[in-house]
């Protein structure tokens, strides 16, 4: 045994020993001289048995030491252990029994109790993990159908909170910004007025929108719900566009279908207003045409009253009895005249009107094989017999609305079915000059109808209205096309007694292909926490995970602003509640209007040539300005671009004031025992990959990754607000430095 | 009795009709063919009366119309406004320009010539 158990073990017989041996001394030394015979005795009688009075000292003495240490073990070590496993248990929710130790009976009993609280603990984590993981998924499967369906919608529509602040737009919205405010395409393209967090006022004249809210909760007021609480208003962007908005209201609990975390603990009125939906149309073009067609109504209206006048003087004249031969000839001359004259305007007119019906109604381009492939499953459901179809070209493109046009044959060939029990039915499309024919007929056996039994089919009213229009002539109309009925000469279908419809369709050009039918693919999202966001200003009590942020980086010519170093390149991209919103970017390059060192083209590979053409910084700058409105700052090493921006102040006019952040000085507070600060070094740390060093684009995403990393990183060290983050920035010792 | 009238119109195919007319009524007919000339002629000849197309190009007939009646020598020329425009603001603006009769195309050549006797009587 080693001196090390043993020392426990007897140390309380050693104990008991001395205390008796103590006792026996003081009894014995108290007696004086009158006990001296009977310390003789004493003494005699331990020389004689002190190996027995030893062995049963030790006898007892381990005795004793054992019962000590189980009593020890049972008291308190087992308890001690057995808490010391219950807290770990208690920390680790995966644990589902008490590690293994040391039990008494008791502690064995209660172990056992403990393991059964943690199995039901552990039952009950999981099916509440199993909740949350339903609702997490039907919660993000309605967020994605509602994003795509956001994405097809043909409206621009944007949702925001009640103060303006933009949760979830469509890529039609992001479009119609762009087009509005001039961006699309242009030099600076890249910036954008909507994104989520900012402001829809940049867009939206914030006295009509305003206005609007006021009537929609008027209305809600007075009992409105849904669409009957909307409010409509047409407004001028800056740029001139003429916009219709429609306000619909988004309250708390549209807002909680929407699957966002509706509030209530405010005991606040769960039907009041927390948002609006915003639907806008662009109807500058619509307002120029109607004017257009307006003036050219009205043109016509007074060249006609003018040929008539011409016509009735002329005729009045030829009234007289006593007109010479040569009169007559002129004035029957001017009636002819006229006449050639109006057919020809009428023609002219007749063409325009149906190019602009065709303008109206949206059409689009599809392969005439696409057509006819998809007009023969439908019509052989309807027929439920095969339909012919004649060989066509393949390159055979047509400028259709192709739902209403399949709508509108499946119309034709149900009412033919029906006045001519089973026809073979058959399908042609052929090539016609700048349009194409459509032809629909049949073959039908037995005593042929009255060509007038068909001929009123087009104009009838369809059981369906197919796409808003009521007859197949409407649907034709819209093409600015022509349908009549025509006698089959050809065998073609068999017997030569056939006939068809024939639609006279516009076919598709290189012009008339429709613009923006890509418009990027799912939109850049929708952030429904911004619902309980109030105001997004940015604010030093604020947390981190909740403010939005601009993160940036420039590439100079060189390193010396105050020398003549100008910047050559910004990339800039948001970071709203945490997360990085990829689709809102500025990547521009900028005109230097000076050289480029090669020093400096060796690092960020901009050349001379690559700038030319580009905005100078007086341009882009107000650009990025608007980009960074109401959001903090985020450079690494911001200070070096910030001393760039700063002397551009006076002359833009511009004041970036800003609160910053800066990813260096956050990663000496974070880890400040390291020696390297660098982006690089930073990222890989936290290991983010860098993709292109060295573009301005690319380190701020870089440096925006690394950001949104170090904000749980930050909060665990108890900097959880912008205020305390600046702070620590400031405290941190490379915020002593200067740049 | 013989007048001097003129008509300004840019249109030759009621300008055939009208000075057939205005032929036939016994009258002396001028013809200008936009507002620029028929003011120089009307200043050469001081025709009684002037048949005025009120959309003419380059001088309009409203314009030249509030040009004769700003200058006194010309006080006593009729002026007969034709328009192809039946807008009631054509109307009010033709009277406002001075002018004595305003009429709307199309019209009968019939009603024409008697608004005309009535003007030069």
């Amino acid at each position: 045994m080693k001196p090390g158990r043993l020392a426990p073990l007897i140390a309380p017989g050693v104990a008991l020993g001395l205390w008796s041996l103590g006792g026996a001394v003081v009894f014995l030394s108290v007696l004086g001289p009158r006990g001296a015979a009977l310390r003789q005795a004493v003494f005699q009688a331990l020389e004689a048995t002190w190996m027995v009075m030893f062995l049963w000292w030790l006898g007892a003495a381990v005795l004793l030491g054992w019962l000590a240490q189980r009593a020890r073990h049972r008291l308190i070590v087992a308890p001690q252990r057995l808490l010391g496993a219950m807290r770990i248990a208690a920390a680790d929710e995966t644990m589902d029994s008490v590690p293994d130790i040391a039990h008494t009976p008791e502690t064995q009993a209660l172990a056992q109790e403990i393991d059964r609280l943690l199995g039901q603990r552990r039952a009950l984590a999981s099916y509440m993990a199993r909740l949350v993981a339903d609702a997490s998924r039907s919660v993000a499967e309605q967020r994605d159908q509602l994003a795509a369906l956001m994405t097809e919608l043909d409206h621009a529509v944007v949702v925001c909170n009640r103060e303006g602040r933009i949760l979830l737009y469509n890529g039609r919205m992001r479009a119609l910004a762009r087009r509005i405010s001039g961006r699309g395409g242009g030099d600076s393209a890249g910036a954008e007025l909507i994104g989520l967090g900012r402001s829809i006022h940049a867009l939206i004249d914030k006295a009509a929108l305003d206005h609007a809210l006021d009537r929609v909760e008027a209305r809600i007021a007075r009992g409105a719900d849904g669409s009957a609480a909307a409010a409509q208003f047409v407004t001028a962007s800056d740029a001139g566009h003429l916009l219709r908005a429609s306000v619909a209201p988004v309250r708390r609990t549209d807002f909680a279908e929407m699957g966002g975390e509706a509030d209530d603990s405010d005991g606040s009125d769960p039907e009041a207003l927390t948002g609006f939906l915003l639907m806008l149309d662009d109807i500058t073009e619509d307002h120029e045409r109607q004017t257009r067609r307006d003036r050219a109504l009205q043109d016509m209206y007074e060249r006609s009253r003018a040929a008539v006048a011409n016509m009735q003087a002329a005729l009045d004249m030829l009234e007289y009895p006593d007109l010479g031969a040569a009169d007559h000839d002129r004035f029957l001359s001017v009636i002819r005249d006229e006449v050639a004259a109006m057919h020809r305007r009428l023609l002219a007119d007749e063409e325009a009107a149906a190019q602009d019906i065709g303008s109206r109604w949206p059409l689009h381009d599809m392969l005439g094989t696409d057509l006819l492939a998809a007009a023969v499953r439908r019509l052989a459901a309807t027929a439920g017999a095969p339909i012919t179809t004649q060989p066509m070209a393949q390159d055979l493109w047509l400028l259709i609305d192709s739902f209403g046009l399949i709508g509108a044959l499946d119309h034709l060939a149900r009412r033919i079915l029906a006045l001519h029990p089973d026809p073979v039915l058959w399908l042609r499309l052929t090539p016609a000059g700048p349009r194409a024919h459509l032809d629909l007929g049949w073959v039908a056996d037995g005593a042929a109808l009255d060509p007038r039994d068909y001929s009123a089919l087009p104009d009838e009213p369809m059981a369906q209205p197919v796409a808003g229009a009521l007859s197949v002539r409407e649907v034709v109309d819209r093409h600015g096309g022509e349908i009549w009925l025509e006698r089959e000469r050809d065998s073609f279908g068999g017997s030569g007694g056939g006939r068809f419809f024939r639609l006279l369709l516009p076919r598709a050009t290189a012009d008339t292909a429709p613009p923006e039918s890509a418009i990027g693919s799912r939109p850049e999202f929708y952030d429904f926490g911004l619902f309980a966001a109030g105001h997004a200003s940015a604010d030093d009590n604020r947390k981190l995970s909740e403010l939005a942020f601009t993160v940036f980086d420039c590439e100079m010519t060189g390193l010396d602003p105050a020398g003549g170093d100008e910047i050559i390149q910004i990339g800039a991209l948001r970071i709203v509640n945490t997360r990085i919103l990829r689709g809102e970017t500025i990547d521009q390059l900028v005109d230097p209007q000076r050289s480029i060192p090669e020093a400096g083209i060796a690092i960020h590979h901009i050349t001379p040539q690559m700038v030319r053409g580009q905005p100078a910084i007086a341009e882009v700058l107000p650009v990025f300005h608007r980009f960074a409105a109401d959001s903090v700052l985020v450079g690494h090493n911001i200070a070096f671009d910030m001393r760039f921006l700063k002397l551009k102040e006076a002359a833009t006019g511009l004041r970036f004031d800003h609160p910053l952040l800066d990813t260096l000085l956050l990663s000496s507070v974070l880890h400040p025992a390291e020696d390297s600060h660098s982006l690089e070094a930073v990222a890989a740390r936290l290991g983010v990959e860098i993709g292109a060093r060295h573009t301005a684009l690319g380190d701020a995403i870089a440096t925006a990754e690394v950001f949104v990393r170090m904000i749980p990183l930050l909060a665990r060290q108890g900097i959880e607000t912008l205020g305390q983050a600046r702070a620590a920035s400031d405290r941190s010792q490379f915020a002593r430095l200067r740049y | 009795m013989t007048h001097t009238v003129l008509i300004a119109d840019d249109e030759p195919n009621i300008v055939v009709s009208l000075e057939f007319l205005l032929k036939r009524e016994g009258h002396r007919v001028l013809i200008a063919r936009d507002g620029a000339e028929a003011l120089a002629m009307i200043r050469a000849e001081r025709p009684r009366l002037v048949l005025l197309d009120a959309m003419m190009p380059g001088l309009s007939g409203f314009d030249l119309c509030e040009t004769l009646r700003s200058d006194p020598a010309l006080a006593g020329t009729r002026i007969v406004m034709l328009t192809a425009r039946s807008r009631e603001a054509d109307q009010a603006r033709a009277m406002g320009a001075g002018a004595d009769a305003f009429v709307a195309k199309p019209f009968s050549t019939r009603d024409l010539a008697a608004r005309i006797r009535g003007l030069l009587a």
